[in-house]
């Protein structure tokens, strides 16, 4: 069975055909059960690897800010409503889907500053979510 | 039952404006009607803005005389009211030499018109007085007395100043029914409010028809005709000094290319016969069209100018207008089939049907404390930075400018937020903001906010131009 | 009307801007940026997405992130920041220039300088720009208005979305609008390749199962109130195939079809625009047409990584402060787009030095050869594995190779992709 992606580790966009041999069984990652083709360097054969088997992504988001009384952000105009946040590393695209349903339930108060963690140890998978600006 | 009214007046175009206007004049309660959410949202938001020059239509006609009369009354609106016009001159182009019996035409029809100042050029004073024409300009006229005008900004002041003087304005009211009951006739509006008015005037636009039936007067079919422009971003090296005209047709008065008062330059209109009154798409053809012509006048009018386009739509009745008493019903006023040279017409129309209700039995009393004046809003782009700073000094949001490409200030969609105008298009049309060549990608989420803050709406009752246009679909 | 009086005045306080500055400042001269919104920043803050930095930091940020990093190198120096403050005019008053601006809190004020740097970056091109046809409903917006939407003001601006173009804004926010829940039912482009990044292609629509219709055009935007849907057909071999036209439902129609410096007010002042880029000509020290302006970042031209803003700026910077101190530049040579070549910038080098380019290509190809040459002899020949018209090209010709263009009189080099 074979399977076609697009490599991103540079402009170039290699075509990608990855081969599973036939003895491969349970989804581990023996070297040698993936065979890639197309790539033009070896780059392309380590992206198809991952992507095929632990595919992964930087999430980036926004959550509520809660204006505290006086500050700017409660005034109106011109103060953000949203903060910006990210993981602290990528993460398993299976779980991006709950990761954003809990970042979209966060509620926090500001002042926020950047690299404040506001999801420590995300959907217990040792990455963080931090605010990525600092607010209020 | 939203009272009694001696006139009430269906439809706030460029017509039932300057008839509310004229009629606040005198000790009468009078209704102005409108279906959309703000005024001038239909026939009167889309066209050329132009105050014509007096020769294209022969004497014959009402439209002739209404528009003659009209032309003269511009100077005295704009000293009185707070709208941009501009006496920049007409200009029709020949550029062939069966053109030039056609102008020789129009300038005579310009003469017995009594047109003021109207001459016959040589190609040489014609591309003199338009350096930018066509080298293949053989000549043309050229009448001094034709003018620009911003026609949304000339409808918003008419009705500031009528409802200054009592007129009372109601939105969002489009008439579903009618009934004579005794002296009066009782009105219902499709959201169940109703109304008393002793006189109704149909200014109704393209729905003229609809509203001549909803009250059992005259049968008689409006169409649509659609008309597509082009318009120039300010900094085009193509901008003529006047409006320029070709010579017309038999249908039209063809493309024009018009520098706006507030200095784009618009190009069209096309003329299509449309079926759905309410189609006001543009189509890849007709722009193709208004291109093609008006570089023959024109030849350096770039398409990277470009700002944006749109489409009006005339309302098309017969070759003359449609301006009397009901002859089947009493107290019913049509003003129909409003087409060129409507806006030209439309102070001349306010005196016409003025005259018109008083023939009907309307008692005109003037009113002792009438003031034909509104306060001038100061606009940034218009102030020189002394002025500015003065006023930024009495009022800070003068010094946030909200909509850069036109320099339009938080002030001054504060002000068309409290005179009523609380959709996106509607404080499109005060302010200008989101006109420009960003066409408001920079200043609509601003605008936005200004609009919650100053109305108290919440996000979701946001329109661009009212009924379901809702701007917003979420929030996070 | 107060006047306030500086070495070298900076309009615009984005990536650019702040870029510029510091270097002003860190060579002695006393700076200041105007800046219209409340902080600086630029755009950056509302790309909340990540891919910015990796060559400026060595790591993968996010733009809110980039732009305080350089906010705050900014307020750690004594760089005058005027936030808030829109600037009404630029104009040359014999050696001086004078850019008078307005805040709420200052009203107008004048700010005087023998130096000015333009970095007022771009904005985004329009329906009206791309001219297409139909009605005017709500509903249509530039992939950057609801980038701010969405991203600072918390606002959805539609459910069911389509997007127009493939540019990177646009793939960002097909990405977005998805992880908000949103459907977005296609992206168009008229082009046979897409305008954006690869990896843009495939994280934000291929992960998201969104269609990429490659050379179709919108035909037609409908709907009488809100959006109601597009309709697009296909180009082939050259000719749009209107029977083969068809319509996509959606209530959002989002832009993303391009880039254009925003000029305006350079022009008013007088700056020459070269007409390929939509930004100033500039010699090889950024400086304008005007004596003392100088110009970087995208309102020079439309870069794709803030990386190469913040390095084209700090160029711009030091240059403006060595032409403060007196210095002027050498011999130069004109530079000219050759080949496949859509533009190079600046559009001239100096002999007497290293010079960095920036060039953008017309085609997309795979090992390619990117040619300069000096009147008709090769100078420098170099391998590109890869060339596509989203991807920026650098390139750097040096003291050396510049050699011989010194002693030719009216040289000139074009650099072509091959």
């Amino acid at each position: 069975m074979s399977q076609e992606l697009t490599c991103i580790t540079c402009p170039i966009g290699c075509r990608l055909v990855v081969e599973r041999t036939a003895s491969a069984g349970g989804g581990r990652d023996p070297e040698g059960e993936l065979s890639v083709s197309g790539n033009r360097c070896p780059r392309g054969a380590a992206y198809a690897r991952e992507e095929l088997l632990a595919p992964k992504r930087t999430v980036t988001a926004t959550c509520r800010a809660l204006a505290s009384q006086g500050s700017r952000a409660s005034q109106g105009q011109g103060s953000a409503r949203r903060i910006p946040v990210r993981t602290t590393a990528p993460f398993p695209k299976e779980r991006v889907g709950e990761l954003l349903a809990a970042i979209y339930a966060l509620e926090e108060p500001l002042p926020v500053a950047r690299g404040r963690v506001l999801i420590r140890d995300a959907l217990g998978l040792g990455i963080d979510v931090i605010a990525t600006r600092s607010l209020g | 039952m939203e009272g009694t009214y001696d006139v009430a007046i269906i439809g706030a175009g460029v017509c039932g404006a300057n008839i509310a206007r004229r009629l606040s004049a005198y000790e009468l309660d009078v209704a102005l009607l409108d279906k959309e959410a703000d005024v001038s949202f239909g026939v009167s938001k889309a066209n050329s803005g132009i105050v014509h020059g007096g020769f294209h239509h022969n004497k014959k006609y009402l439209k002739a005389r209404l528009e003659i009369q009209g032309a003269m009354m511009f100077d005295r609106l704009k000293a009185e009211l707070d709208f941009p016009f501009v006496r920049c001159g007409i200009v029709v182009v020949a550029l062939h030499e069966d053109e030039i019996r056609a102008v020789e035409q129009l300038y005579a029809q310009g003469v017995e018109n009594g047109a003021i100042g109207i001459e016959m050029c040589s190609r040489e004073r014609m591309l003199e007085l338009e350096p930018s024409l066509s080298r293949d300009a053989l000549g043309g006229l050229y009448a001094p007395g034709g003018g620009i005008v911003e026609p949304y900004r000339f409808v918003f002041s008419l009705v500031e100043s009528a409802a200054k003087n009592g007129v009372r304005l109601l939105t969002g009211w489009e008439a579903s029914g009618a009934i004579r009951e005794g002296e009066a006739w009782s009105l219902r509006a499709s959201d169940g409010r109703s109304l008393r008015a002793r006189y109704v005037v149909n200014c109704a636009g393209l729905y003229a028809d609809e509203v001549s039936r909803i009250f059992g007067a005259e049968d008689y079919a409006i169409k649509g005709r659609k008309g597509e422009y082009y318009l120039l971003d300010k900094l085009t090296r193509a901008k003529p000094g006047r409006v320029v005209f070709p010579v017309p047709t038999s249908v039209s008065k063809g493309m024009l290319i018009v520098p706006t008062v507030e200095g784009t330059v618009l190009l069209g209109p096309t003329a299509s016969a449309i079926d759905d009154k309410g189609d006001a798409a543009t189509t890849k053809e007709q722009l193709e069209t208004i291109l093609r012509s008006a570089r023959n006048m024109i030849p350096d009018i770039s398409e990277t100018d470009v700002i944006t386009s749109f489409a009006g739509i005339r309302s098309i009745l017969g070759e003359d207008y449609y301006i009397d008493a009901s002859a089947k019903v009493p107290g019913f006023i049509q003003v129909a089939g409003i087409q060129s040279p409507g806006l030209t017409a439309s102070p001349a129309i306010g005196e016409y049907v003025k005259d018109l209700l008083k023939k009907a039995g309307l008692v005109l009393v003037e009113k002792a404390d009438w003031d034909p004046c509104v306060a001038k809003l100061p606009r940034a782009k218009d102030l020189s930075p002394f002025e500015l700073d003065a006023l930024v000094a009495e009022d800070p949001a003068y010094g946030e400018i909200v909509c850069r490409c036109e320099r339009v200030t938080e002030a001054e969609i504060v002000a068309a937020i409290r005179r009523g105008h609380t959709t996106l298009d509607g404080i499109k049309y005060f302010t200008r903001a989101q006109m420009g060549r960003c066409q408001g990608g920079f200043c609509t989420y601003k605008i936005l906010k200004i609009l919650m803050r100053e109305t108290g709406m919440s996000w979701d009752r946001i329109t661009k131009h009212g009924r379901e246009s809702t701007v917003l679909r979420g929030e996070l | 009307m107060r006047e306030l009086s500086f070495d070298a005045v900076v309009i615009g306080g984005g990536a650019a801007g702040m870029a510029a500055a510091l270097e002003l400042e860190a060579r002695g001269h006393a700076v200041a940026i105007v800046e219209r919104e409340e902080r600086l920043g630029g755009i950056l803050a509302q790309c909340v997405h990540n891919g910015f930095g990796l060559i400026e930091f060595d790591e993968e940020l996010t733009g809110p992130e980039f732009a305080e990093r350089f906010e705050e190198k900014v307020g750690a120096r004594p760089i005058k920041v005027l936030c808030g403050c829109t600037v009404l005019s630029l104009e040359a008053e014999g050696q001086d220039k004078v850019v008078s601006c307005v805040s709420s809190a200052e009203g107008v004020i004048a700010l005087r300088s023998r130096a000015v740097v333009l970095a007022m970056g771009c904005r985004e091109r329009n329906r009206g720009n791309i001219r297409i046809p139909g009605s005017r409903p709500a509903g249509v917006y530039t992939a950057g208005l609801a980038q701010r939407l969405v991203n600072v003001e918390g606002y959805v601006p539609g459910k069911d979305v389509v997007i127009i173009g493939s540019g990177d804004i646009g793939l960002i926010m097909a990405r977005r609008m998805s992880w908000i829940g949103c459907k977005v039912h296609a992206v168009v482009e008229i082009l046979p390749y897409p305008s954006g990044l690869t990896r843009n292609i495939v994280q934000c629509l291929r992960d998201f199962g969104i269609p990429l219709y490659l050379s179709h055009l919108t035909t037609e935007i409908y709907g009488r109130d809100r959006v109601e849907g597009v309709e697009v057909a296909p180009i082939e071999n050259g000719a749009l195939m209107t029977a083969k036209a068809f319509r996509i439902p959606c209530d959002t129609v989002l832009l993303s079809v391009g880039l254009v410096p925003e000029n305006e007010l350079s022009r008013t002042a007088g700056v020459t625009i070269n007409p390929m880029t939509s930004g100033p000509w500039a010699d090889s020290s950024l400086m304008t047409s005007v004596s003392g302006v100088f110009a970087c970042g995208n309102v020079l031209h439309v870069h794709d990584l803030v990386d190469f803003v913040v390095e084209e700026s700090r160029r711009a910077g030091a240059f403006a402060a060595a032409w403060l101190a007196g210095a002027r530049p050498g011999r130069e040579v004109r530079v000219k787009a050759g080949s496949n070549v859509r533009y190079v910038a600046p559009a001239r080098v100096e002999a007497g030095r290293d010079n960095k380019l920036y060039l953008r290509t017309m085609i997309v190809k795979n090992d390619a050869l990117l040619e300069v040459k000096l009147d008709g002899k090769v100078l420098l020949s170099s391998k590109k594995n890869h060339v596509q018209p989203s991807e920026m090209i650098t390139l750097k010709l040096g003291k050396a190779e510049l050699a011989g263009a010194a002693e030719l009189p009216d040289a000139s080099i074009e650099i072509s992709i091959l």
